[in-house]
């Protein structure tokens, strides 16, 4: 759900503020799929700040917005609701904002309460609980263009005065009614608050405000003549168990086959346009520890991280086109089941694809979860499945030790790569299932959630939210990352070899000491210290350690054909099988950490998630390893 | 349990695909779900189940007809059967 915040946070900034006290502040508040997103964003346009709310990970939109009279008006994008009785994290944004309980922003002087004009008894339940705030509260009408199509007949002045407050007709997705919602928004602006009477509403209030809402709807609303067929006969397709499953097989399909093929032109073009820069910047400086610092640590950090930013953008885009559509809640409905056998929600479906291509932005989707526990399990295994940087150890590998040969027809390389993706899927629910029942006992979320009627996307709002996705990707490889590429680029060069030593430079450095160091825990495993000391800057990213493992058996980083003959004769195949084992489960990657800290707001998941990620990876290396050498590998 | 007889009373959860009627009752005892039953009936109601809204099972999930899409007056709802059971409906066809 967009509502919801499918598009997370830019790093911690402050909001823009241009006049902060004279200002009006507006909230948008409304139940999820209201199209309240799409509201925002064109009544601010891309001038619009994402930032998170102080102490949680909860994104703060907000962006300013002209009056017809002039006045420029602040307005914040709350997270989607049914009730201001707060849920989940989201939720209580929602209620502190609407209360004027936060510290760190002030009440809003205007609710702008939005509702789904072709949906309207949940938008009217929610304005009576707004009301009882005592701000002043707008109605906003929306998507009231498709309720006409569709030949609902909403009495607008009668709906006003029988819910007792003003309400604008609006068509955000083609910027209908704006101006005379900012008029009246603009219009009350000025008016004291009334004192809140506003508490948690019990059952019997709930069904007191739903029966009101249903006199306020009989009473304003002809039923439509039309109703709206085409959602009901496209879910007759769409959530067909056989028709509906194997479409939602053919769109994963579509989506893979995007990721891995379309995404490679434009990742061979920044590859080569960064390594063109680190061999500029190597001519240009000499030799020198600035010029290895630049090359070899910031350029080839960053370098490495932005390759992935055309599968990233490509992955979102299909993301935002079938959640726009509002595709995303059939998809968890048809995986719901197989889900919830590992303990998982439905919805973790959709961060556990994105991280096919990269647990970041996987990690990153997983608030379109709203309970705390579901979204944190589905955190915790997003780094199981296999991410793209593994393709480049696996390719390495498979090459080198794994005979060309067919079994059973079937390419016996290929049979190999598909059990490793296999094995993550595999691991990640079980580990899902483990982790529900050891740490978050019972207590497992109901799957419960409105299935929106389909919508065409609309190419404006798609390309913007593509944009803050990129925006937040590269703001994020500006910071973190590099902070972490540069820390790991340190530790593979001091100290300096001695002058005229033998063997590479790598050896003598921290990572080559710490490589040294692991040697006897490494042992069982099978790994020997080239392995070790090509770990360490594995630590930054997966397909890093392709490259260490070349500077460590002194052959051309970019040669792999040569690089595989040199493994093949040093290492073992037991040894081989073994660092593949280790890869399906290794946090091999400070990104993923440094994100999953950012999003859990805490040390302690990032922390769990090492330690039990490297515990599986030991024990899975060490039973492959003593299995293959039993059987003389 | 007779799901075609008229004046029926049955959970919601124990429903298949095209059983049509009224619900008359949110908060049902009968559910199995985790939630403690006040927040679970809260929750029902708050997206839309409540006594007199009409009711329809649209489609039954790929994997064991769970869970189910229900058409609750204007709006399309998924749930777990486990929760629907808490949704007592007067079936009407």
């Amino acid at each position: 759900m967009t509502d919801a915040g499918v598009f997370p946070d830019a790093p911690n900034q402050e909001p823009v503020r241009p006049k902060p006290d004279s200002m009006p502040r507006v909230a948008l508040v409304g139940p999820p799929n209201c199209g309240k997103t799409a509201l925002f964003n064109a009544l601010t346009g891309s001038r619009q700040k994402v930032a998170n709310y102080a102490g949680v990970t909860v994104e703060r939109k907000e962006g300013a917005a002209t009056a017809p009279n002039g006045e420029r008006l602040l307005i914040a994008d709350l997270p989607g609701t049914y009730s201001l009785r707060a849920r989940s994290p989201d939720e209580e944004v929602t209620r502190d904002v609407v209360l004027g309980r936060l510290t760190d922003a002030h009440p809003p002087d205007v609710v702008v309460c939005v509702v789904d004009a072709t949906n309207l008894r949940l938008g009217l339940r929610l304005a009576q609980e707004l009301k009882a705030v005592g701000r002043p509260l707008v109605v906003a009408l929306n998507m009231h263009d498709i309720a006409m199509r569709q030949g609902i007949d909403i009495d607008i002045a009668r709906l006003s005065v029988e819910l007792g407050a003003p309400i604008v007709p609006t068509v955000a997705v083609r910027r209908g009614g704006l101006d005379a919602l900012l008029t009246e928004v603009a219009r009350l602006a000025t008016r004291a608050p009334a004192a809140s009477t506003w508490h948690v509403p019990n059952v019997t209030e709930l069904r007191a405000e739903h029966k009101e809402a249903d006199r306020i709807f009989k009473a304003a609303v002809t039923p439509p003549k039309r109703p709206d067929t085409w959602t009901g006969k496209l879910d007759g397709v769409l959530l067909h168990p056989v028709a509906g499953s194997a479409i939602l097989l053919l769109v994963l399909f579509l989506m893979f086959q995007a990721v891995f093929t379309w995404a490679t032109p434009a990742m061979e073009l920044i590859d080569g346009g960064f390594s063109a820069l680190a061999e500029g910047i190597k001519a240009v400086l000499g030799d020198g520890l600035l010029s290895s610092l630049l090359a070899d640590g910031v350029v080839a950090g960053v370098g490495s991280i932005l390759v992935f930013l055309p599968q990233i953008l490509t992955l979102f885009l299909f993301i935002i086109l079938l959640e726009d559509f509002g595709y995303m809640a059939r998809a968890a409905f048809l995986m719901d089941k197989l889900m919830g056998g590992a303990g998982l929600h439905g919805r973790a479906f959709i961060p556990l694809l994105s991280s096919f291509a990269c647990a970041i932005p996987g990690v990153m989707a997983a608030r379109v979860i709203d309970s705390k526990r579901d979204r944190l399990a589905t955190i915790m295994v997003a780094p199981l499945m296999t991410c793209s940087a593994r393709i480049p150890v696996y390719t390495l590998v498979i090459a080198a030790f794994v005979p060309r040969t067919s079994v059973w027809g079937m390419n016996l390389q290929g049979l190999v790569m598909f059990s490793l993706y296999a094995a993550g899927v595999v691991s990640a629910l079980l580990v899902a299932f483990v982790m529900r029942r050891l740490i978050w006992r019972g207590g497992s979320e109901p799957f419960l959630m409105e299935l929106p009627a389909y919508k065409r996307p609309d190419a404006k709002n798609v390309i913007l939210n593509l944009w803050l996705r990129a925006k937040v990707f590269l703001t994020r490889a500006g910071t973190i990352i590099l902070s972490m590429m540069v820390l790991i680029w340190f530790l593979s060069t001091f100290p300096a070899p001695p002058p005229g030593a033998p063997g590479p430079a790598i050896d003598y450095s921290l990572a080559g000491i710490i490589g040294h160091w692991m040697e006897p825990v490494l042992l069982p495993i099978g790994f020997n210290w080239q392995i070790g000391v090509a770990l360490v800057p594995g630590m930054a990213a997966r397909e890093v350690a392709v490259g260490a493992l070349g500077t460590v058996y002194a052959v051309a980083g970019d040669d792999v054909g040569t690089l595989g003959n040199v493994l093949a004769s040093h290492w073992s195949l037991a040894t081989a099988l073994s660092l593949l084992a280790w890869y399906v489960f290794a946090p091999q990657c400070a990104s993923t950490l440094a994100v999953v800290k950012r999003e859990t707001n805490s040390w302690r998941w990032p922390v769990i998630m090492f330690v039990y990620m490297i515990t599986l990876a030991y024990l899975a290396s060490f039973l492959t390893y003593t299995v293959a050498r039993h059987f003389g590998g | 349990m007779p799901h075609s007889a008229a004046d029926t009373v049955i959970p919601l959860g124990l429903g298949r695909r095209g059983l049509k009627g009224v619900v008359v009752q949110v908060g049902a005892e009968s559910s199995s779900s985790t939630l403690a039953a006040g927040e679970l009936e809260r929750r029902l109601l708050e997206i839309g189940f409540v006594e007199g809204a009409l009711v329809e099972i649209l489609h039954e999930g790929p994997m064991g007809g769970d869970p189910i899409a229900v058409k609750l007056d204007d709006a399309r709802v998924a749930l777990r059967r486990r929760e629907a059971q808490a949704v007592l409906v007067r079936v009407s066809s």
